[in-house]
This record gives structure tokens, sequence and C-alpha cells, in this order.
């Protein structure tokens, strides 16, 4: 269930981003892993004297800091990389894979401290200049406050770099280790639910699941942006020509898309050890889940990833032999030999490349005729 | 994806096969053995890339499960390596299996035994299973990026069913090959090495022959059709599912061919050539060299490889930011790749721009604001 519940986090950012803007992202796994070295990160500035009181609630902030993370690093390669490539997804799959390349590459050779630094000064140059006044944003001189605001961004960022490297030793040299981030007490434990025990950090990670996809489909379905949002999704022309701004638009997709991967990141935290490949464990498995549910389809994104972590489980353990435990022989030895993680996933993949031969549009289909999409 | 088809002129051409045959003869001579060898490593690997481009610079398909092929074709050449030279090892059967327990040879090593067969098995096996790939994935009319994730999908079905499997092709370990016998020789020894260099250069040769002869006339032809236009094939009466299938077993076969070379030559074959990394990295290759042009794949798998080796030599964690870089560079910037840059109107563009040049006459109303990318 929890695997389920992470690919399920990280497949909806995906399917936001695939699905509406038809862009495959295949930096979503490195945005993942920002997400949770920025948890590793929190933790660790919780634990300093002066918010030590506070340490419980790490987890808490550290969801809302990785969805802001994750997020603006997202909105910067927008606006950098994938702006340039719309209408070639083949293209976007190559430069992404560059970029989480560099990505993986900047984990392990920069100082995690600085690189807290970079994406704070990222955060005030992107969002300072949002908060002039009108007044200020009209006069000619809007460049040089701009630019300023910039420098004063990055001196923040230097300046946050250095406090946080001096005080906290851990983040203050580069390692291609990984690592771990322990659950505060509240969280460690198990829950008696309906007689079986659960342990705490996974019901959080579902829990954090639910919520976010409530929240994304109140989002999508209920707000003035989310509404723009689908229609640009529907024909990007037609709402172009009826004044929304598609530029924005997209820009916001792909923030909230990599800020989901960010929120999925906090989960795989909590899940096992941070390194610089745990993006790479899971992207294949959330493009899975993608195609499986049917593109640009928030519910078929649902079924799918429950269905694949739970089928995942049951093959991987040998669970089915345990419920149906006289089966004939030859049966049995093919579940044994299949009864691995890695041949659970042979298996996984397998299946999944033999249902797309019945039904190649996924789970739930969107309804509609053309030649060629 | 539309690009206007890309052809060298005859003179850049013989020019680059003078300087490429002059290198191929004098490199054993000159090179030290480490550097000869890496070489005629990238050279096997250039067959592979020739693959990926008649799929992709020529069909359209992008796959990035490649390593699949390679992959299996090395598998082949080794089983076939560890099993002639396994006559000193108890039961006959090649070393690793006493590791495990394993008295009797697994079935479908038994073929193995046959040296044509091990040599026809290193590209027919790759061939047939991308031509089943293919044609189940086509048959759908899955394409696109669908069919990019779906080949990256079998590439990591594969990957762990390989890395699992220890009792039946040492799992995670792969199978040694320099140790083994051929002719009576090391596998491994100085003058075998020198002897693969020679085979790899006169297959790339001919690979890149027989890729030449398959995109030209009326095949060639139908493939960039369904490159630029799908449907527009399909209406016409032809059937594409056949030709994307063809395409891509062929491409398969070539890699199976360069898998083996390539294992020969690095002295093992693992699971690790088919991690997805691995397998993109091979569409980077074309990417970079010219996709659509054959000999840019040649010289991009050639060049690429050759400067990863020492880069890494010199700055070890620079290399992936140069790689990172070099997708996101190609993709914006150099669309067609470094050949098709040099062919079309990239260095007058570059020269014009510094004022070295004088800008092409045009007609008022004709004068076009190059947009993005067209005059990089």
């Amino acid at each position: 269930m929890a695997i389920g519940s992470v690919l399920l986090v990280a497949a909806l950012g995906l399917a936001i981003v695939f699905g509406l803007m038809g862009v495959i992202n295949l930096a979503h796994g490195e945005l993942m892993m920002l997400g949770a070295y920025t948890t590793y990160v929190t933790q660790l500035i919780f634990k300093l004297p002066l918010l030590k009181p506070y340490y419980d609630a790490y987890v808490i902030v550290s969801i809302f800091l990785a969805f802001i993370v994750s997020g603006i690093v997202g909105i910067l390669l927008e606006k950098t990389v994938i702006r340039k490539l719309y209408g070639s997804p083949l293209e976007t799959l190559l430069a992404t894979w560059g970029v989480s390349l560099i990505l993986q590459q900047f984990v392990r050779s920069v100082p995690l401290a600085y690189g807290t630094g970079l994406v704070i000064s990222l955060i005030i140059g992107l969002f300072l200049p949002a908060t002039f006044s009108l007044k200020i944003k009209e006069s000619i001189n809007f460049k040089y406050f701009k630019f300023s605001s910039w420098i004063f961004a990055a001196l923040t960022g230097v300046l946050t770099g250095n406090l946080i490297s001096s005080s906290v030793s851990k983040l203050s040299r580069a390692s291609a280790r990984n690592v771990d981030v322990t659950a505060p007490a509240w969280m460690r434990g198990q829950v008696e639910i309906l007689g079986t025990a659960f342990p705490k950090t996974r019901l959080m990670i579902i829990i954090i699941t639910l919520i976010s996809v409530i929240a994304i489909t109140l989002f999508l379905n209920q707000s003035a942006w989310g509404m723009r949002i689908r229609a640009v999704t529907q024909n990007r022309e037609m709402s172009d020509c009826l004044g929304i701004s598609t530029e924005k638009v997209d820009v916001l997709t792909f923030g909230i898309g990599s800020g989901l991967a960010g929120v999925a990141g906090v989960a795989v935290s909590l899940l096992g050890s941070v390194g610089p490949n745990v993006g790479g464990n899971y992207i294949v498995g959330c493009f899975m889940v993608v195609v499986l549910g049917g593109v640009g389809n928030l519910l078929g994104t649902v079924f799918a990833s429950f269905g694949i972590g739970i089928m995942t489980d049951l093959i991987g353990a040998g669970r089915l032999l345990s419920i149906w435990p006289d089966m004939p022989l030859p049966l049995s030895n093919t579940i044994n030999f299949f009864a691995t993680t890695s041949m659970a996933r042979v298996m996984i993949f397998a299946l999944i490349v033999i249902f797309l031969q019945f039904k190649p549009t996924g789970l739930f289909p969107q309804k509609g005729r053309m030649v060629e999409s | 994806m539309e690009f206007k088809n890309l052809k060298l002129s005859k003179k850049t051409t013989f020019i680059v096969w003078v300087v490429i045959i002059a290198f191929v003869i004098a490199a054993p001579e000159i090179l030290p053995v480490f550097r000869l060898n890496l070489l005629g490593r990238y050279l096997s690997l250039a067959i592979v890339a020739l693959g990926v481009d008649l799929i992709w610079g020529f069909t359209g398909l992008l796959s990035l499960g490649q390593g699949i092929f390679f992959a299996l074709g090395g598998y082949c050449a080794a089983m076939y390596l560890q099993i002639t030279s396994s006559s000193e090892f108890p039961n006959n059967i090649p070393e690793f299996f006493g590791l495990y327990g394993v008295d009797n040879l697994p079935f479908f090593w038994e073929p193995f035994r046959s040296p044509i067969f091990s040599l026809f098995a290193i590209w027919v096996i790759p061939a047939l299973v991308a031509g089943l790939l293919g044609f189940l994935v086509f048959r759908n009319r899955i394409k696109g990026v669908y069919f990019s994730i779906l080949t990256q999908a079998s590439l990591l079905v594969f990957f762990n069913f390989f890395n699992g499997q220890q009792k039946l092709i040492n799992g995670t370990n792969g199978l040694k090959t320099d140790v083994t016998q051929l002719f009576g020789q090391m596998v491994g020894s100085e003058s075998m090495q020198r002897l693969f260099f020679w085979v790899t250069s006169i297959l790339v040769i001919a690979a890149w022959f027989f890729a030449k002869w398959v995109v030209k006339g009326r095949f060639g032809n139908i493939l960039i059709g369904i490159r630029d236009d799908e449907p527009r094939v399909r209406f016409t009466g032809y059937n594409p599912v056949i030709f994307k299938t063809i395409i891509f077993s062929i491409a398969g076969g070539l890699a199976g061919i360069s898998g083996a070379l390539y294992t020969v030559q690095s002295g093992i074959v693992s699971p690790q050539f088919m991690t997805v990394p691995f397998s993109i990295e091979m569409v980077i290759w074309v990417a970079v060299g010219g996709r659509g042009t054959l000999l840019g794949a040649i010289l991009g798998a050639v060049f690429i490889n050759y400067a990863k080796s020492l880069v890494s030599e010199a700055l070890p964690a620079s290399w992936m930011f140069i790689q990172g870089g070099l997708f996101i560079l190609v993709v914006t910037a150099l669309p067609e790749g470094v050949l098709g840059w040099i062919q079309g109107d990239g260095p007058r563009n570059l020269l014009q721009r510094f004022g070295l040049k004088r800008k092409i006459e045009t007609y008022p109303s004709l004068e076009v604001t190059n947009k993005e990318g067209n005059n990089e």
C-alpha cells in the first residue's frame, strides 16, 4: 500500500505534467530526490537548539518546503529548457534526461548547505519582484529593481548557505553517500486497524497521499486557475484566443506537477534511505502508472498506482501461496520463481505490456475520435 | 518532427572516408594497447549507434531499449566462449555454475557449443526478440513517447531478469570472457585484442554500407515517410507495421553484433549493459553526431565515448555535468546534430554573426527571421 501511495503522489505529478502538457519529464524522479533531500535538510535544521522544541513538526514543515523547492526547480526548468520544446515530446525527453543527470551530479558534488542557499536565493529572486507595488512595476527602471532583487537574493542565498554549513556540520561537505531520515517519535511504532498492524510511517504516507489527491482534484475542478489549466489542456489555441495566458498556465502546471514530485520525495525519504539515485527507482514505475491509467486522467492514475502497488506486494512477497495453499505444483513453482522483488517487477512490467496489447490507451481512455494524436 | 532529409556532399564524404581508413590502418601502430582497446570498444558501439540512427533518425522511433539487444548479443558471445573453454572445470560446465551448486547445464546453453550456431545467434536472437517486441507494440499503433516508455519498461524487465538469475547466467556478476580461449589463445591477450580491433573496424564499415543500402531506394523512402507523416503512409496503402517491425529488428540485430564485439573487447558482459542510462546514452551519440546521417552516428559514438573516457580520467565528477549539458544543448540548439549543422547553414550563420562573412542576399520580402534553433 505504501509503495502504491508513493507511486500515486509521484505519478499524480507526472500525470499532470504529461497528461495536461504532453511533456515527458524524465527529471521527475530527480525532483522527487530533491524533495527527499529537502526533508533531510529540514530535519537537520530542526535539530538546531533554536528549533529543537518544534522538532516533532519537521515532517509537516518539510512537506510544504519540499513542494516549494521542487516546484521552484520545476518552474526554472520550464522557463529555461522545456519552453523551447513544446510540441516535440521526444526532444523534451532527451533534454529532461540531461537535466536529471545534472541534478544527480549536483547533489553528489555540491555540499547540501550551499545547495539550500542556492534554492533559497532562487525562491527570493523569483518571488521578490512579485511583491513590488504596481507603481514600481510600471516604471521604466523596473529592470534595475529586478536586477537588484536578484543580487539581494544571491546574497541571502550565500549567507544562508554559510550559516547552515557552519552550524550543521553534516551538511557542509559534499558526499555521494546515502543519508537517512529518521521519523520523529510520534510517527514510530504501529497502529492496529481492523486487527492488522500498520507501521505509523506508512499510515502517514497514505494520509499525505490522500490529502494531495483531494487537494489537487479540488484545485483542478473548483478554482479559477484549475479551470484555466483544464481549458488549456483541452484546446490550447482556443484558450489562448479567449485570453487565457497559456504561458502562465504552463508554468503553473509544471510547477504543481514538480511540487507533487517533491511531496512524493518526502514520502520516499520516510520509507528508506535517500541517495542521488533514489529518483531513478521510481521514474519508470511512475510512467507505467500514467500509461496504464490513461493519459490525462486522474482517476485512472489513482487506480493504476494502487493496482501496481498491490500487485507488486502480492507477487513479490509470494502472498498468493499463503492465500491459496494447495494450488497445483507447476503453478506454485512459477509463483516461487517470481517471488523476489526484482522478479516481481519483471512480472508486473510484462503484465502491463500484455495489458496494453488489449487496451492500448490504458484503463480509462479519453473519449473522442481522432486519426492521430 | 519534420526536418529536411540530410545528405552529405560527395566531397565531404570522400575526405571523411580517407581520414577514417588512414586512422584504422595507423591506429594499431601508434596507439598503446590500452587506448587501442578503448577505441575498438567505441567502434563497436558505433554499430549500435547505426541501428539507433536507422530507427530514430530515419523512422522516427525513439527506442530507449536498445540495451536489451546489445546485451543479448553480448551474452550469446560470452556463452559460447565460456562453454568452449569449460573443459577443465567439473562437469564440463562453466566455472560459475559450481558456485551455485548447479550440476547440469541449463538447456538453452546447449546449442552454444556449436560455433556456427553462436555466430548466427549473436545477431539472429536479438533481431528476433526485437521483431517480436516491435510487432506487438507497433500492431497496436503505440508510438511516439509511449513507444519510448514501453521500450524502457522492457529494458527494465530484461535487466531485472538477467540480474536476478544467478543459476542460469550468473546474475549480476555477468559472464567473463577475457580468460576464455578462442582459437587456442586467451581472448584477453594482446594479439587477440588487435585482431578484434580489425574485425570491429571492418564490421563497422560493413554495417555502414548495409545501413546505407537499407535507407536508400523505396524502402528508405517509406521509412522517412513513416517518420514525417505516418497516417499518410498508411492511407497511401502501405502497412507501416511491417516496415517498422523490419527496421526495428534490423536495429536489434546490429545492436547484437555490436554487443558481442563490445563484450569480447571489454572482457565481460553483465546486466550493466541493460541499465537505463546506457541505452539513453546511445541515443545521445546519434543526436550529437547528427540523426539522419549515418556517418554522424558513427562519429558521434566514437568521439563522445572517447571524450567521456578522457574527461572521466581527468575530472571524474564533471562528466555527468558535461553529458547533461550536452543533452540539453543538442536538443535546444543543434537539433540536427553536429554533422547536420555543418552541412546546413550552421558555419555560415556563425561567421555572419561575428561579421566575418557577408550575409546572403535575400529578396526583402523573403527575409526570414530565423525562428528558434534553426540557425545555430
